[in-house]
């Protein structure tokens, strides 16, 4: 039994598993909400399988039908890309159970399958090998991530799904490009294999700023971000958290890698541009956000000002540090976490109360404790105060940035937390005042309340998981790589 | 098992994990929610003692776990760990018997024992971490967990107070998350050692230190309330009164004070210091505070705000005696933590019940009110005598020895600024006693209640007077092995005299 657990196949499972369910979903749409919850407990108990395998093993290498790159299909699952399927599990089961009340049977019908979809792409991408793959399970995200926006069908949300299909389309697009002009210079597609064959010339120069101009518009990199904010703010709450917390980190994620793997060594200037404009997603993202008047927008605007914190990692790079990657890594998951918790707790403040304008939330926010709850500790990350995952990443990036006399970064970072600290801030002294009793509201079903407020305590516990983390990162050779380079 | 690397563990669980069930209390509940109060305050009460007697002996404590690869979370009972400790915990639990008596009947009390647990759970973390990353991490916790307490209230004035302190703290708290990300670049640690970890440090690095001094120190400044630092701390009076005496005499601007302390001390080290040439210009800050604080007293008519601009006179004096930089004025310094916990709390108990039982807030509306409540005003004569620096009371013990100890280490000046600071406290304490024992009594107070035969409720008469002895006694009994001043004398020693 042993032996089979930890030969089996738990990537293939990975995205199967969702693939399969979704279409279960939509064939008996009469069981969508057991067959959805069932599906993604699974996928979460596979990333355990997977992370298991990792660790005895190292690093899982698999050819999809016996056919090897450069021909056929490599899954591929180091500490990264386990790290990205445990954010989209942890994120996902408590998007899922949430969304078991929050849907009634007609939406569940048209979200669950849509969900699966998109899970079994963000899957799939986390397991990648290849930049062709990457386009594909990028689109298939991006897609699923637009059909998802729609779903509400109010004219906002199909103005903004529209919005994000267009930014999607493009971006994927420009990212294509790239894919093409590098399987044109080096005649492959397989990251290995392209790491050994690039060399410094113009059209892979061009492909180096398609692919870096197409992911930055998809991961909403100011000042790329303007689809961003209608349309997360506009989409139901479980859409807005699942967009917010994994679609946007997994082109970042595909940034990510190819910097890691291909781009590392051979990209004077760029670096210090993305750095560039990170900064100032920090600074405008977080000033916007404090100018919002209704709650969703503003934490729309704060996700462009916590994608922001990403970006940073690119001009530290350079002297290839490990901390930074790791950093970067911690940011991911507990803003994935935070801002996901963020968001349902907004969905629970628009059902109670059926608004979401921040001066007149104080009835709402002081009838719904455990929300507020949710929302503060999730607050607590976000900023980066101690103790939470979102500390403990910033704290490594300070480092990191410290480290190499990069004082502009630093100082941003500061004012990034001073300001998230405003913006939060701004919404929980709603919770203090006396607010005249008006009329009664529809109460808020206790699941929607509890798993927002476990994903805020799960952000706020990363705080305490830093050393075993920090061991899953460290699995398969790319982290060594960069390890080496300390 | 060993209990000595749990204990200090305990000590903050104590009172976290009542606060975390109160939390989920419902309002009714007032019977559980007391008992799980005092059951933690007299839990932590006894680990503490336990981590006394063991210390005392030469026992270690420290609870240890990884945060980062290579950096831990730490708690340690050191001597200094446990001078604080051992306040906040006593005056914990008789803060929460005040509390009790002061909330009776108002709303939200369960959010308000929770965050009240939460901001000791705070303060105590504060005072056992064993390195800087520790520390930092509690003395955020307590910014948090004591905003909600400042705006309990929920008025518009409340309000404001909350967002102005939060102004101050948060951007304090980043200048010290600045000053140590900075350090621990620079040396590669951040454990807390007498006589700092710096010493080995290449001279190349001194002007960055200087900063990250300049960053520490004003960081820790705001709650500390240092001058120009101190703007929150006269507006978050609001703050209900067990609130506003926790905070003055043990929470946040000891939590600040205590901090300075620690950053000079473990740190930077006195000398080490003192050979960067930074605590000179401390000892300015602080005692001009110390003038600016009093001279701001002087002409309040608010009785909680006279109050409020005296602690950020008096807080100073810890900052002062560290930064003079010889081991008397520590000595002087250290016991001060303990000295003006226990006097001003005294007082801010005091206010809270003249508010409650007679609806006096303000000085002029004292007159004779030592007829009606004698016992009250009682303990507040010996809390105002203490401040002024009159013997036997403790605050004379540390004004003592804070001069001493600038003439040992040769700044006279000091006593300028000690006397005129005496003069001034005289200035605005003794005509608030003069009209309240020998004025004569209006015909009717602004809002009068009556508990009986006594003059007010036994839960809010009791704690004053305790606190007040306690200062008696700190102040009479200095010889004895567990006073506050034998334990300030074995801090320097360890500070100054051991290799």
């Amino acid at each position: 039994m042993g032996g089979l657990l930890s030969d089996a196949h738990w990537g293939v499972l990975l995205i199967l598993l969702p693939l399969f369910g979704g279409l279960c979903s939509f064939l008996w749409p009469g069981a969508v909400k057991f067959i959805g919850l069932a599906t993604v407990s699974a996928v979460a108990l596979s990333v355990v399988g997977l992370g298991d395998q990792l660790l005895t093993t190292g690093v899982y290498h698999h050819a999809v039908g016996g056919w090897g790159a450069p021909l056929g299909i490599d899954l591929y699952a180091d500490g990264l890309s386990l790290f990205m399927l445990m954010v989209n599990a942890l994120v996902g089961l408590g998007v899922s159970i949430y969304a078991l009340d929050y849907f009634d049977q007609g939406e569940a019908r048209r979200f669950w399958p849509l969900w699966l979809l998109l899970l079994g792409g963000l899957n799939a991408l986390f397991l990648s090998a290849d930049i062709f793959n990457l386009y594909v399970t990028l689109e298939i995200v991006g897609l699923a991530g637009v059909g998802l926006a729609s779903l509400s069908r109010s004219g906002a949300a199909l103005d903004g799904a529209m919005r994000y299909l267009m930014a999607t389309l493009l971006g994927s697009l420009c990212y294509l490009l790239g894919v093409a002009l590098l399987y044109h210079s080096a005649g492959t597609v397989d990251i290995p294999l392209l790491a050994e064959r690039l060399e410094s010339t113009p059209p892979v120069w061009a492909a180096l700023g398609l692919i870096c101009a197409g992911l930055a518009l998809k991961t909403a990199l100011f000042p790329l971000h303007f689809w961003l904010p209608k349309a997360h703010a506009s989409a139901s709450a479980p859409v807005s958290a699942l967009l917010s917390a994994l679609v946007v980190k997994a082109s970042f994620y595909i940034l990510l890698r190819l910097w890691l793997e291909i781009f590392s060594v051979r990209t004077e200037g760029v670096d210090d541009l993305l750095g560039a404009l990170g900064m100032a997603a920090i600074i405008w993202g977080s000033l916007q956000a404090l100018q919002q008047t209704r709650l969703k927008l503003m934490i729309a605007y704060s996700t462009v000002s916590q994608m922001g914190y990403l970006f940073l990692v690119f001009p530290l790079a350079a002297a290839g540090a490990f901390s930074a990657w790791s950093a970067v890594a911690y940011l991911i998951l507990s803003h994935a976490l935070a801002k996901s918790s963020m968001f349902l707790v907004a969905g629970n403040l628009m059902h109670f109360g059926g608004h979401d304008r921040i001066a007149d939330l104080d009835r709402a926010v002081q009838r719904l404790p455990i929300t507020v709850g949710a929302f503060a500790l999730a607050g607590v990350s976000i900023m980066g105060l101690p103790p939470s995952g979102g500390f403990i990443g910033k704290w490594l990036l300070l480092n990191e940035a410290l480290n190499q006399g990069r004082w502009d970064l630093v100082i941003v970072m500061m004012i990034g937390g001073v300001l998230a600290a405003a913006y939060i801030f701004k919404v929980l002294g709603f919770a203090f005042t006396q607010a005249p009793v008006t009329h009664e509201p529809k109460g808020v079903p206790a699941i929607m309340e509890w798993s927002a407020l476990l994903l805020a305590v799960a952000a706020i516990v990363l705080g305490f998981l830093a050393s075993p983390l920090m061991l899953i990162l460290g699995i398969g050779e790319t982290v060594q790589l960069m390890g080496a380079g300390q | 098992m060993n209990w000595h690397t749990w204990i200090p563990l305990f000590v903050v669980v104590s009172s976290l994990l009542p606060g975390l069930i109160i939390f989920g209390l419902p309002e009714e509940r007032v019977g559980l929610r007391t008992i799980l109060n005092l059951t933690g305050a007299v839990i932590k009460l006894l680990l503490v003692s336990w981590m006394i007697w063991g210390v005392y002996q030469g026992d270690h404590f420290e609870t240890r776990v990884a945060l980062l690869p290579d950096l831990d979370l730490v708690l340690r009972a050191g001597p200094l760990a446990l001078f604080f400790v051992a306040l906040s915990t006593i005056l914990w639990l008789v803060t929460t018997i005040y509390a009790i008596g002061y909330l009776e009947g108002s709303p939200n009390r369960s959010r308000f024992f929770g965050f009240f647990s939460l901001c000791v759970t705070a303060t105590v973390g504060v005072a056992l971490a064993g390195n800087l990353i520790t520390f930092l991490l509690f003395y955020e916790l307590l910014t948090l967990a004591t905003y909600p307490l400042i705006v309990h209230r929920g008025t518009d004035t409340a309000r404001r107070a909350g967002q102005t302190y939060l102004r101050y703290t948060i951007f304090g708290g980043a200048l010290i998350l600045l000053g140590t990300v900075w350090l621990y670049q620079l040396t590669g640690t951040l454990e807390f050692t007498p006589r700092g970890f710096l010493t080995h440090i290449d001279p190349q690095h001194y002007p960055a230190l200087k900063i990250i001094f300049v960053l520490l120190i004003a960081g820790l400044g705001v709650k500390a309330a240092l001058f120009p630092l101190h703007g929150w701390l006269p507006q978050a009076m609001v703050a209900p009164a067990p609130v506003s005496a926790l905070l003055h005499a043990v929470a946040v601007v000891k939590a600040g004070a205590f901090g300075i302390v620690r950053v000079v001390y473990d740190v930077f080290g006195v000398e080490f210091s003192a050979d960067l040439g930074v605590t000179t210009p401390l000892a300015w800050i602080a005692a001009f505070t110390i003038i600016y604080g009093s001279l701001r007293a002087l002409f309040q008519d608010d009785l909680k705000r006279r109050l409020a601009f005296s602690t950020v006179s008096q807080v100073s004096y810890i900052a002062l005696g560290v930064a003079i930089a010889g081991p008397i004025a520590t000595i002087g310094g250290v016991v001060h933590l303990v000295h003006q916990g226990l006097m001003k709390i005294t007082l801010f108990f005091c206010a809270g019940n003249l508010a409650e039982t007679l609806g006096i807030h303000k000085v002029s509306e004292m007159n004779g009110v030592g007829r009606r409540m004698p016992w009250t005003m009682a303990a507040f004569t010996v809390g105002a005598l203490g401040m002024i620096g009159a013997p036997p009371v403790a605050g004379f013990i540390s004004k003592w020895y804070l001069g001493v100890g600038a003439l040992e280490a040769g700044q006279d000046w000091v006593l300028l600024v000690l006397m005129g600071s005496s003069l001034l406290n005289c200035a605005y304490f003794l005509p608030i006693l003069y009209s309240a024992w020998f004025k004569p009594t209006p015909k009717s107070w602004p809002e009068e209640h009556h508990f009986g035969r006594q003059e007010t409720a036994w839960a809010l008469l009791l704690p004053p007077l305790i606190t007040a002895l306690m200062a008696l006694a700190a102040g009479l009994m200095t010889g004895l092995p567990f006073s506050p001043l034998e334990w300030a004398k074995i801090i320097a020693e360890r500070e100054f005299y051991q290799p």
